[in-house]
């Protein structure tokens, strides 16, 4: 990936960190909405409410609509398809090394049990002699 | 393939967090860490490619430097300093690849707890910025946001595709 690439992710994730953000995001999920619909659920005033859409916006997780008396926000959805899809080749990644991990650590495990067993052994059969 | 045990989520602005738990005791899962002998058997990363170089040092300050080399002898390598190691529980190391796509270094946590012979890890990456790095040193659990970004990222492309769809 390229590097602007990885400052969008940045901006995603950053974006993402607010809880107040996220159900913002959740609320656009299920359709537009203007800066005071958004505002209602929260008791927060409407420039705390903007500043959390700015953010929101220069991430390019939001967009304004057209309709230019009510500029409602909308989803966009391509930057938190992009940051979910990072994720996941990245958890692919590690879970292909993990899965070689396992077996390894079974092996290690399976190992030492058998050698103890077998010295145990021979020093028994040391003490009868 | 699948397994339902990795979890990773990003967390706050530059934290990735893996999540796993492994059938073996934590003295082994760290051996299994630290040991270059153990890591080239493991940390081979994508099909044939090779953990070709790989040197860990047990000591504080100490350097690490892996290469891995790929089936038409493509290599990638990284480079990292041990800012702590505590057998078997903790280890925190700087990373930087050698053509880095991301700026400047990250620190890498891995963090062990065992219980019923069952070993939990939990690494953390920080990309980038000392003030995320320092954070997550100082008090990474005191950061902790319980949602995972990549459900809700998921869950809410999915929503909006679906949405797109029908008003298209």
């Amino acid at each position: 990936m390229q590097p602007s690439g990885y400052a969008k992710l940045d901006a995603t994730f950053a974006a993402l960190a607010d809880p107040t953000r996220r159900a913002i995001l959740a609320r656009l999920a299920s359709g537009e909405a203007t800066v005071n619909e958004l505002a209602e659920p929260f008791s927060m005033s409407q420039p705390a409410i903007s500043k959390h859409l700015k953010v929101l916006e220069r991430a390019g997780l939001i967009s304004r609509s057209r309709d230019a008396q009510r500029r409602p926000r909308r989803l966009e959805a391509q930057p938190l398809a992009e940051a979910s899809e990072w994720l996941e080749r990245y958890r692919e990644f590690w879970e292909d090394n993990f899965q070689r991990l396992d077996a390894l650590l079974h092996e290690l495990q399976v190992k030492p049990r058998a050698k103890r067993t077998k010295r145990r052994h021979s020093k028994r059969t040391g003490d009868h002699q | 393939m699948s397994s339902p045990t990795l979890k990773v989520e990003a967390r706050g602005d530059r934290e990735i967090v893996m999540t796993r738990v492994f059938d073996a005791p934590r003295r082994l899962v760290f051996e299994a860490f630290t040991k270059p002998e153990l890591l080239k058997r493991w940390l081979t990363g994508p099909p044939g490619w090779t953990l070709a170089v790989c040197e860990v040092s047990r000591n504080v300050g100490g350097s690490i430097r892996y290469v891995w080399r790929g089936p038409a002898g493509e290599e990638m390598g990284l480079s990292g300093v041990v800012r702590e190691i505590t057998p078997p529980e903790r280890m925190v190391a700087t990373e930087k690849f050698d053509q880095s796509w991301y700026p400047g270094e990250a620190v890498g946590t891995v963090i062990l707890t065992e219980q019923g012979g069952k070993t939990t890890l939990t690494q953390t990456i920080v990309y980038e910025s000392r003030e995320a790095r320092d954070i997550v040193l100082k008090s990474p659990m005191e950061q902790g946001i319980t949602m995972s970004y990549n459900n809700l990222a998921a869950l809410l492309a999915q929503l909006a595709n679906e949405k797109s769809q029908r008003s298209a």
